[in-house]
């Protein structure tokens, strides 16, 4: 691994790693005595290890305990330490928690001033997703949201600027290109490709697994983006969820309400759509949807490139349609009318792992129903269109007797597992009742807990 | 006056900047060593041996202790020296530490002790609470049993009665700073502790033990913890001795801190319980006799287990009076982690059984649950005194005007009468509401731990050090305590420092716990300013011919005889005058005496109260949930600092509410927890917290004399968080006719069977 730069705190870092797999937080707080930013989980869930990550598009916030250094090239990192000016003034998101007591312990406190300050320079003020990556145990959040509102009309500080330029011309032995990308899997194909390292990052932290040769995919500009012809949307495998959920709104509002669920702010800024679906998870987020909406997958293996439907890549719970060295370029979705509706079902509502993620389509035409696409995570051991109850839908009357009827097939489409997220019998209930959700909403029944209010 | 002011945090500037130095954040040498623990794969069996060669050989690692290593293992206990610091033989829980590696770092310690293979034989664990009964596995030598007048009588005449059994879960802390010690040897054998302990004397006792010292060879102290919630009143002993052990073998500083995976498996949680009970009562709600069977799952050692079941019996009452009531605690040894005190300690499991109780009987009465609770409340003060089951007359009961300013200013009737209207019209979504009231006991039941000491400096330049024994997890106990130093002193903030908590200033403290940390250190720290303000008093009253009560000092000020003087005008003179300066304080809390075995006496100097209404609204379709708002009015006394005060019941509340819906703990058929990370147990995040949140204290005196009338804060708050399970109760019950009889944690699942239950 050659030299990575960087700036941190506005001070220009440059390093010769050795080990690709160092954390940020680690070496924040290891080497570079930068204790501020703190270690409360290890693992991307809790936020107290927030930081301010700049690039070209801007500032994000990251968790550092899931971040690998070689994934900072050529950006700017902002700590706790460098969100106050220079000369100790406070930021005003800073002055705004002490004045409105928004520290209790202070432990997760650092982590929360940066996702405020990202948040703050950002100008956004949807506070309950900005902060839902950011766990507190002593104030019940309240004078956060009243620190974080009273700071919102202040100016950005003068010293939050990041001056990228500083770093000079970036070298890097990284791959730069999906042809050299293609070239180095087809040679290592033992390796680990790295994108947003939101599941990577605990492979190292938690299972102390070796990851072998590394890839990071970060410089690869032609991986990530989206487009859209008039047949389809193409998203880019190393597009972040964040990404992904901005465009989508636009086309299929209840993906982008599903996204806002998915993990956190600082999880969608790290987490890829490629990732989410490559790693192969029963419980995914992303294909259950992307199933539901036809999605392609479009993989590369050297110069070979094959398409297959999403659906098709899942083959066995750890087994997808994959082979050594090839890696997923991008999904596709077919341009259609939206019938989408996302069921995330989870002991909590912001950055849980599902229980039962439902993707449901179902076309009417005329009162009858013409087409449906239904798709589970968490049902079985990879995501799974429910073909039974799709069945038992089509060409029958859209009526809230046939949803009934058609939900009842579930049992015939999945024997779903009991582990510590949901037993068998509710998750089966719950993706039967999501069936019937989906007909009442679609006649204007009130059906969403999210939208009442006292 | 500094008190009762809303002032900020003393540390929330070092909060905010990321200056605040935790355990972790110390700098330590560079030949500081770092620990982890090899913990046991299984819940019960023999350990036949253990294989390290790949511990020992992995890179890093400097030194591989287990049991043999020890001539007497050191005990970790707080109770009943029952927790040996590494498994002597017997494995009692999946999560027992084993052995212990020392290496360079804290990442090469963890991976190291992942290569440890154990040789074990397994056998059958007892893990719940029906298995545990049924091999009669319990502390004690069998149930404690307390009540007042006849409970079988009173069953027998009742007009109505029903039964029922609840469910209560644990909890996880999950304090944002994981445990944490460091261990620094010093000369002639001494040791240097930092622990991340609510309990530092505890720390230094047990260390001094393990090291065979005594505890004037250890120094423990605590500047801060990241949270703490009753985790660290016993549970950080094992890292401290840990590291004890590793610096004073190997002369080299030795840091653990516990990996959050580790931590959540290695360290004790909120008992568990199963609640059932049988009540009889009249058509109009009023309770007639009441029992209770509690099932307290205690885990593998007694650790803080007894005083725990104690404390759930003692609010097995809330805030009702039971005349004819009886109370069956049954502590149960299992082969799960040793479970340990959490904020309330036991109480909030005694108070959501009788509140579930209530709203079962105002479910089979048929009326408003609200009005069933102010029917069976124990009369105001000051009329003849009632007494609790175990014997104490209640003088202070603030409940009525609380509970009548609450239901006024949420609107609670009219808001009741809008949920019925819009469930009838709404088939999918039913909105709930329950306002419930809190009255928790203020003292710990082993009376002894009722003293404080505390030490104040005044240095001749008019600055202040002060110094307690209590320990800062976040409560902003040291902040409210310097607002009463600067008080008694008549100065300002700030010139009063508060400094770390430390054996060697303070000696013989109580943990930080019971909610008692202002109540006792603020009155030690009034005691020892009070001592010094009376030496300077009598000093200038000697000067100017006058009395020491014509002295006044105010505003950074002191007035006598008709002259002012600077405060560090008065400290230098003083000063000069060979006065001394320097003054330790003591309290005592007046007036408690119990006896636990026959359940009679005076547990509890008084009595904090509160009440919360909930509304939430619940999808019937998978059970998933919100709250919409929640109002409280909650009773601080005259409170030292209503900024901070309010912090901690907005706190509490969302924890209450955590712990009773999405808070769930998950043990596999062979006792493991698989909710040991944040990816699995789910605290409330910011959205949880209700959109409308309105908190409002009852600004009332303390009837009795405590530190500027005010009233602990730390703990009775957390049970305001019943309300929320009971208006998930009552949006179930929207559902049909049964009774949903809805277990905890509520989660979606729970709450969808109970909605399947109800329509059935």
């Amino acid at each position: 691994m050659a030299d990575i730069s960087f700036l941190l705190n506005g001070e220009i870092v440059r390093l010769e790693t050795t080990d690709p797999t160092v954390t940020l937080l680690d070496w924040l707080r290891e080497t570079r005595g930068l204790t501020g930013t703190k270690e409360g989980c290890n693992e991307g869930d809790c936020g107290a290890c927030t930081v301010m990550v700049t690039d070209g598009d801007g500032p994000r916030a990251l968790n550092a305990c899931i971040l690998f250094l070689p994934q900072l090239h050529g950006k700017a990192v902002r700590t706790v330490e460098g969100i106050a000016g220079p000369d100790g003034s406070l930021h005003p998101v800073q002055q705004a928690m002490v004045d409105l007591h928004g520290s209790q312990c202070g432990f997760c406190t650092p982590g929360f001033v940066a996702s405020m300050a990202v948040a703050h320079t950002a100008g956004a003020t949807d506070y309950n997703d900005r902060l839902a990556g950011n766990l507190c145990r002593c104030t019940g959040y309240a004078p956060i949201i009243r620190a974080a509102e009273a700071a919102a009309e202040a100016p950005v500080p003068g010293w939050m600027a990041e001056d990228l330029s500083a770093l000079g011309p970036l070298a890097s032995d990284m791959p730069a290109t999906a042809d050299a990308l293609a070239e180095w899997y087809l040679a290592h194909p033992e390796g680990t490709l790295i994108a947003g390292a939101t599941d990577v990052g605990l492979w190292v932290t938690k299972q102390f697994r070796s990851l072998g040769p590394v890839a990071f995919l970060n410089r690869i500009p032609e991986l990530s983006g989206i487009s859209m012809t008039g047949e389809a949307i193409r998203i880019g495998a190393m597009t972040t969820v964040t990404e992904f959920g901005a465009f989508i709104a636009g086309h299929h509002p209840g993906l982008a309400a599903m996204i806002r669920r998915y993990g956190s702010v600082q999880v969608r800024n790290a987490a890829t759509i490629g990732g989410n679906i490559a790693n192969g998870s029963p419980i995914g987020d992303s294909p259950p949807a992307l199933i539901a909406l036809g999605a392609r997958l479009h993989l590369r293996r050297g110069e070979a490139r094959r398409e297959i439907a999403l659906e098709d890549f899942f083959l066995d719970y750890g087994k997808q349609d994959r082979q050594p060295g090839e890696f997923v370029e991008a999904v596709s979705i077919p341009r259609q009318p939206d019938r989408l509706r996302c069921y995330k079902l989870s002991k909590r509502f912001d950055q849980d792992i599902s229980a039962v993620m439902g993707g449901l389509s179902v076309t009417v035409e005329d009162g009858t129903v013409t087409a449906a696409r239904i798709a589970f995570g968490g049902m079985a051991g990879i995501p799974k269109r429910a073909a039974a109850v799709e069945a038992a839908l089509a060409g029958r009357p859209w009526t809230l007797e046939t949803a009934t009827a058609a939900a009842a097939q579930m049992g015939r489409d999945f024997e779903p597992l009991t582990d510590m997220r949901a037993s068998s019998a509710y998750r089966l209930k719950a993706a039967e009742n999501m069936v019937i959700r989906y007909f009442h909403e679609d006649q204007g029944v009130a059906a969403n807990v999210l939208e009442v209010s006292a | 006056m500094s008190v009762q002011k809303p002032l900020p945090h003393d540390a929330a500037a070092l909060h905010v900047t990321g200056r605040a130095r935790y355990v972790d954040d110390i700098p330590v040498p560079a030949n500081c060593l770092h620990l982890a623990f090899g913990l046991s794969k299984i819940a019960k069996g023999r350990l036949l041996s253990l294989d390290l060669e790949a511990v020992r050989a992995a890179p890093g690692v400097v030194m591989v202790l287990t049991a043999a290593d020890f001539d007497h293992v050191p005990d970790c206990s707080p109770s009943a020296h029952d927790e040996p610091l590494l498994c002597t033989g017997d494995i009692h829980f999946a999560g027992q530490p084993l052995f212990l590696v020392a290496a360079t770092s804290h990442g090469a310690a963890r991976r190291a002790a992942a290569l440890g293979q154990a040789e074990v034989a397994e056998e059958p664990a007892i893990l719940s609470i029906d298995e545990a009964l049924a091999a009669d596995s319990r502390f004690e030598d069998g149930p404690l049993v307390w009540g007042q007048g006849d409970p079988d009588a009173a069953m027998a005449s009742a007009a109505m009665t029903a039964t029922g059994s609840m469910e209560i879960g644990g909890q996880e802390h999950f304090y944002l700073e994981g445990q944490a010690a460091l261990s620094v040897p010093q000369e002639g054998g001494d040791m240097l502790v930092h622990s991340s302990t609510q309990h530092p004397s505890e720390i230094q006792h047990k260390v001094a033990d393990a090291l065979g010292t005594g505890m004037h060879a250890v120094r423990v102290e605590t500047r801060r913890m990241g949270g703490g919630f009753g985790g660290k009143e016993s549970q950080g002993n094992w890292l401290a001795i840990a590291t004890a052990i590793v610096a004073a073998r190997t002369g080299r500083p030795a840091k653990m801190r516990y990996d959050r995976d580790d931590d959540m498996v290695i360290t004790g949680k909120r008992h568990d319980f199963r609640i059932d009970y049988q009540v009889g009562f009249s058509p109009e709600g009023r309770i007639e006799a009441l029992e209770f069977w509690q099932y307290c799952r205690c885990g593998w050692a007694l650790d803080l287990s007894l005083a725990i079941a104690d404390r759930a019996m003692l609010h097995a009452d809330n805030a009702y009076h039971l005349p004819d009531v009886r109370i069956t605690s049954h502590r149960l040894k299992t082969n799960t982690v040793s479970a340990t005190a959490f904020r309330g300690f036991g109480g909030p499991q005694g108070m959501v059984a009788v509140e579930r109780v209530i709203d079962h009987v105002a479910h089979a009465t048929g009326r408003d649950p609200l009005e069933v609770r102010r029917a069976n409340y124990y009369a105001a003060a000051p009329a003849v005194a009632q007494t609790t089951p175990y014997g104490m007359a209640i003088e202070d009961f603030e409940l009525h005007g609380m509970t009548d300013a609450l239901a006024e200013s949420c609107g609670y009737a009219a808001r009741r009468a809008a949920i019925r209207d819009w469930n009838a019209g709404s088939p999918v979504l039913k909105r709930g509401i329950a306002l419930t009231p809190v009255k928790f006991g203020i003292s710990f039941t082993l009376t002894h731990l009722n003293q404080a000491g505390a030490l104040v400096h005044l240095y001749q330049d008019g600055t202040i050090a002060m110094n307690h024994g209590g320990t800062e997890m976040g409560q902003g106990l040291f902040q409210k305590v310097a607002q009463v130093a600067a008080s008694r002193f008549g100065v300002g903030m700030g010139r009063v420092k508060i400094t770390a908590t430390d054996t060697a200033k303070v000696p013989n403290t109580s943990a930080t716990a019971a909610s008692s940390g202002s109540d006792l250190n603020g009155m030690a720290v009034r005691a020892a300013c009070d001592t010094i303000v009376a030496r300077l008093a009598e000093f200038l009253a000697e000067r100017h011919q006058a009395s020491p009560r014509d002295v006044v000092f105010a505003e950074d000020r002191v007035t006598v005889g008709g002259e002012s003087y600077a405060f560090e005008e008065v400290a230098k003179a003083a000063y000069e005058a060979r006065i001394s300066l320097s003054a330790t304080g003591f309290y005592k809390t007046p007036k408690i005496e119990w006896d636990r075995i026959a359940g009679k006496g005076r547990p509890f100097y008084y009595f904090a109260y509160g009440a919360a209404c909930t509304e939430v609204v619940l999808d019937t379709l998978t059970g998933e949930n919100r709250i919409l708002r929640t109002d409280i009015l909650h009773d601080c006394g005259h409170s030292l600092n209503p900024a901070l005060d309010t912090g901690q019941i907005e706190g509490a509340f969302v924890q209450g509410a955590g712990w009773l819906t999405m808070e769930e703990l998950v043990w596999d058929a062979k006792g493991r927890l698989r909710t040991h990370a944040p990816s699995t147990y789910k605290i409330p995040a910011c959205s949880d917290r209700p959109p409308v949140f309105n908190v409002a204290l009852w600004d009332q005196p303390n009837r009795e004399e405590t530190i500027y009338r005010s009233k602990a804060v730390g703990e009775p708050p957390f049970m305001l968080g019943i309300s929320n399970f009971l208006a998930l109760s009552d949006a179930v019950a929207a559902c049909g006719g049964a009774y949903p009889a809805l277990d905890a944690p509520a989660t979606p699942e729970r709450l969808l069977w109970a909605v399947e239950r109800v329509r059935s």
